[in-house]
């Protein structure tokens, strides 16, 4: 009951925050100048009716009201500027699709890696194996996505021709070609990720392994594999999962970069063109901004709900 | 036993009146806080390595700028020319000849290219191909310096131009003005193609000779003697040198009358030309860009600019973040609450949506770099008050606060003089950890062209790696310079703030590590 209530109350916080930014974004958004009706040419009648749906030229206050409410039934808009006329929404939702994709995948791959590589740095703490991966694991944590993104390009497509450069848009989000014509993205994301999970592990594991209870396990007569796997590894995944699930909330999300550098047409694509556009798209603009913190602010509180729920002893928030 | 009530006063007397009792003074030095944290951070050797290569690239940032030559600098928002020196390889001086940082690539030709550089080596005298690995189905594997293979162009000069030009190849000896090519009989249409082709490429030769046919207009021909050529230079073989006036080459057209004033149409060698027009011979060591800029400077600029940048956003961020966030955890409770709540919703907004509308409203009113620092700002602060405030919910409670307090103290002086100085550690490696993030999201910013820094005068190391994606695959230098430098300022940028921070709080080192 208890957490019930903590996750009503965070839920509650979360509303109002997003309340609150979106409202701001959506005022300085609307401050700005929007592209005379003119310029649409034979779209401008569509253009037009969609503009005035959504009270183009009344008071800003009303115009956020019609905002709001048009947005819960999915309606924020035609694109102005990269699909003239489209309906923003409906293009969000075919491209959602490729940056979960590319996500999913990079997470699938990253996962078991990371934390492979976690436990045996931890397992081997000092030794050679565990200096190579810490080193490794630093490298990857400090050094931008794009370098190493620049890497795989160069080396995986132009020099062993192995993946085409960029992604091959005909082939579906999900399907065998797109998978594999996808695969340079996929690695760029994934090193990061790995890097990520494999430092944390390693460091939650090596506090356990020196705990007093896995002394004591030790003692009882358990093998140092099995201490370590039915009671350290138990453990550890304590701040470890909550950590997952916070990267598979943020799949959504995506990355601009990698997606921009490899061409993925995805989110995180459509985001870096409505900004780049002259003028921006500002109808993506809102709806992409507003994606991305409710994503983030989502993450946020899967993560400390998780917590709470694998171990009872946590409860954020309490004093 | 008597019992006693009462000692007179005047009894009482100090154990050891006649000798003066000290505090005995310290053997060793005493050790301060910084002087504390300095001493570990000396154990860590790998921090201390970052430190130095964090110092050779902040050396690098504040003169590599001026390691190039200056005045080519200034030409790069004017001289259109300088167009013809983009893409050329990185070179340093000394590697000459070796096949390692010399300027040359190794690529596959096929017989007219091979044909045409062989010529350009003995008109110019410099050999574009370095050596010859090997030949299949007439295509050759060679070496091509890219230096020596710049393409001659044309170039109309005023009499006056021209004059100048021609007098500083007779003060210098070298050969910049090389003589006028008749298409008709090069028919490929190429300025380094001077000598009699077909219209692939595919030279002409006399019958058991090797040697190419010059195409160059003679002063028989219809052009006659309008070159106004004065220069004693002369490409070797002209027949003109043997005396032989009439089949002399032409070195230039000659276009306008009289009146107007003479233009001359000039065929020039790129890199004499270079010579003559600023002075040096080409050799850019990281290489040069699409517009011919020099990288290397390029890149030191544009990390200068980077780093000066950030240190900026990492001092203010931490002035408003320390005084911000030492309200909050000194006085903690409902205004702790309130100002929590701020900045929790500030936090949430992704950085991307601030600093893309702070350019939309500011970058036209106050510039792209201000609008980028506030963008900066706005959100930044977060992480170091947060810092502070924990540093003094710790620190509030502790005995020496509440002596201070005790002894009258005003809160003023209670934050800054007793409490601040004690989290001082913790804020010092923050700011300085917060350098390479910094560095990091400026750099994808303009990676990604949200943010424009990119202009003739100033560059950033995103939009260099984003203007040479494109050309990845041909001339990967373009990349693999800032690539590697900001791979490394993070790297070791990192590593250092890290090592700052076990030095500072020793109880924390590995947790993250």
């Amino acid at each position: 009951m208890h957490l019930f209530k903590y996750i009503l109350k965070r839920l509650g916080l979360l509303i109002v925050t997003f309340f609150i930014i979106i409202s701001v974004c959506f005022v300085l958004v609307k401050l700005l100048p929007s592209q005379p009706a003119e310029m649409f040419g034979k779209d401008m009648a569509l253009i037009m009716a969609r503009r005035e749906k959504l009270g183009y030229g009344q008071p800003i206050i009303i115009q956020y009201f019609r905002f709001l409410r048009y947005a819960f039934e999915g309606d924020f808009g035609a694109s102005e500027v990269l699909y003239i006329g489209q309906d923003v929404w409906k293009v969000f939702v075919d491209k959602l699709p490729y940056t979960i994709s590319v996500n999913l995948f990079s997470i699938i791959l990253s996962i078991p890696i990371g934390l492979g590589l976690g436990v045996i740095a931890a397992v081997k703490k000092n030794t050679w194996i565990d200096h190579v991966i810490s080193t490794g694991v630093m490298i990857f944590v400090s050094v931008p996505s794009f370098v190493y993104g620049f890497l795989v390009q160069y080396l995986l497509c132009f020099k062993l021709h192995w993946f085409s450069p960029v992604m091959d848009t005909t082939a579906g989000p999900f399907s065998w070609a797109g998978i594999v014509s996808m695969m340079p993205a996929i690695l760029c994301l994934s090193f990061g990720s790995i890097a990520g999970f494999a430092r944390y592990t390693r460091a939650e594991l090596t506090e356990v392994l020196t705990s007093d209870y896995l002394l004591l396990a030790r003692t009882k007569g358990l093998t140092r594999q099995q201490a370590t796997i039915r009671h350290a590894m138990r453990n550890a995944m304590v701040p470890i999962f909550p950590m997952i699930l916070g990267e598979f909330v943020s799949i959504m999300s995506g990355s601009l970069i990698i997606e921009q550098m490899f061409s993925i047409p995805g989110v995180g694509k459509l985001y870096v063109n409505a900004i780049q556009a002259s003028p921006p798209d500002y109808n993506f603009f809102m709806l992409l901004s507003g994606f991305y913190i409710l994503i983030s602010l989502l993450a946020g509180i899967v993560v400390d709900i998780s917590y709470g729920i694998i171990d009872p002893r946590i409860r954020m928030g309490e004093k | 036993m008597e019992e006693i009530k009462t000692i007179d006063k005047e009894k009482f007397r100090f154990v050891n009146d006649s000798e003066r009792l000290h505090d005995k003074k310290l053997d060793t030095k005493p050790i301060g806080y910084f002087r504390d944290a300095f001493n570990r951070f000396k154990k860590n050797k790998g921090s201390i390595v970052a430190a130095i290569i964090v110092m050779i690239m902040i050396l690098f940032a504040i003169v590599g700028p001026f390691c190039f030559n200056a005045q080519y600098q200034k030409d790069y928002a004017v001289e259109k020319d300088m167009m013809r020196y983009q893409y050329l390889l990185p070179k340093i001086s000394f590697m000459e000849g070796t096949g390692i940082w010399d300027g040359s690539s190794r690529k596959k030709i096929n017989l007219a290219t091979k044909y045409r550089y062989e010529a350009m080596a003995i008109e110019t005298g410099y050999a574009p191909i370095q050596k010859i690995y090997g030949e299949e189905y007439g295509t050759y594997d060679v070496r091509i310096n890219s230096y020596a293979s710049i393409d001659c162009f044309q170039k109309t000069l005023t009499e006056a131009q021209y004059r100048e030009l021609m007098a500083w190849q007779d003060e210098n000896q070298i050969q910049v003005i090389m003589p006028y090519v008749n298409n008709d009989l090069a028919k490929m249409n190429n300025m380094n193609v001077w000598y009699v082709c077909d219209q692939k490429g595919m030279p002409t030769f006399e019958s058991g000779s090797k040697e190419f046919i010059p195409a160059y207009y003679t002063y028989a021909s219809a052009v006659g003697r309008r070159d106004g050529y004065t220069s004693t230079m002369r490409l070797a073989n002209d027949p003109y040198l043997k005396g032989d006036v009439d089949n002399g080459w032409s070195y230039a057209q000659r276009t306008g009358t009289a009146e107007t004033g003479y233009n001359y149409v000039v065929r020039v060698n790129s890199y004499n030309y270079f010579i003559y027009r600023w002075g040096f011979e080409p050799c850019f060591a990281f290489g040069s860009n699409n517009m011919g800029y020099d990288i290397f400077s390029r890149l030191a600029s544009g990390a200068r600019f980077s780093m000066l940048f950030a240190l900026a956003v990492s001092v203010i961020n931490l002035v408003i973040g320390a005084i911000y966030g030492a309200i909050e955890g000194y006085y903690g409770g409902a205004l702790d609450l309130a100002m929590e709540r701020i900045s929790d919703i500030l936090s949430a907004i992704p950085s991307m949506v601030v600093t893309v509308l702070f350019n939309l409203h500011l970058s036209a009113k106050v510039g792209v770099v201000p609008s980028l620092l506030y963008a900066f700002i706005l959100t930044g602060w977060i992480g170091m008050a947060a810092r502070t405030r924990m540093q003094f919910y710790r620190f509030k409670n502790q005995e020496y606060v509440m002596a201070a307090r005790t002894l009258g103290a005003r809160d003023r002086r209670v934050i800054w003089k007793h409490i601040f100085p004690n989290s001082l550690g913790t804020l010092i490696t923050g700011s300085v950890l917060v350098i390479p993030s910094v560095i990091f999201s400026e750099t994808s910013l303009t990676y990604l062209g949200i943010i424009n820094l990119d202009s003739p005068t100033m560059s950033s190391v995103g939009a260099m790696l984003s203007a040479g994606q494109g050309m990845m695959s041909q001339f990967p230098h373009l990349i693999f310079f800032p690539a590697l430098f900001i791979g490394l300022l993070m790297v070791s940028f990192n590593l250092f703030g890290n090592g700052l921070r076990d030095a500072f709080n020793p109880s924390l080192r590995g947790v993250e590590d």
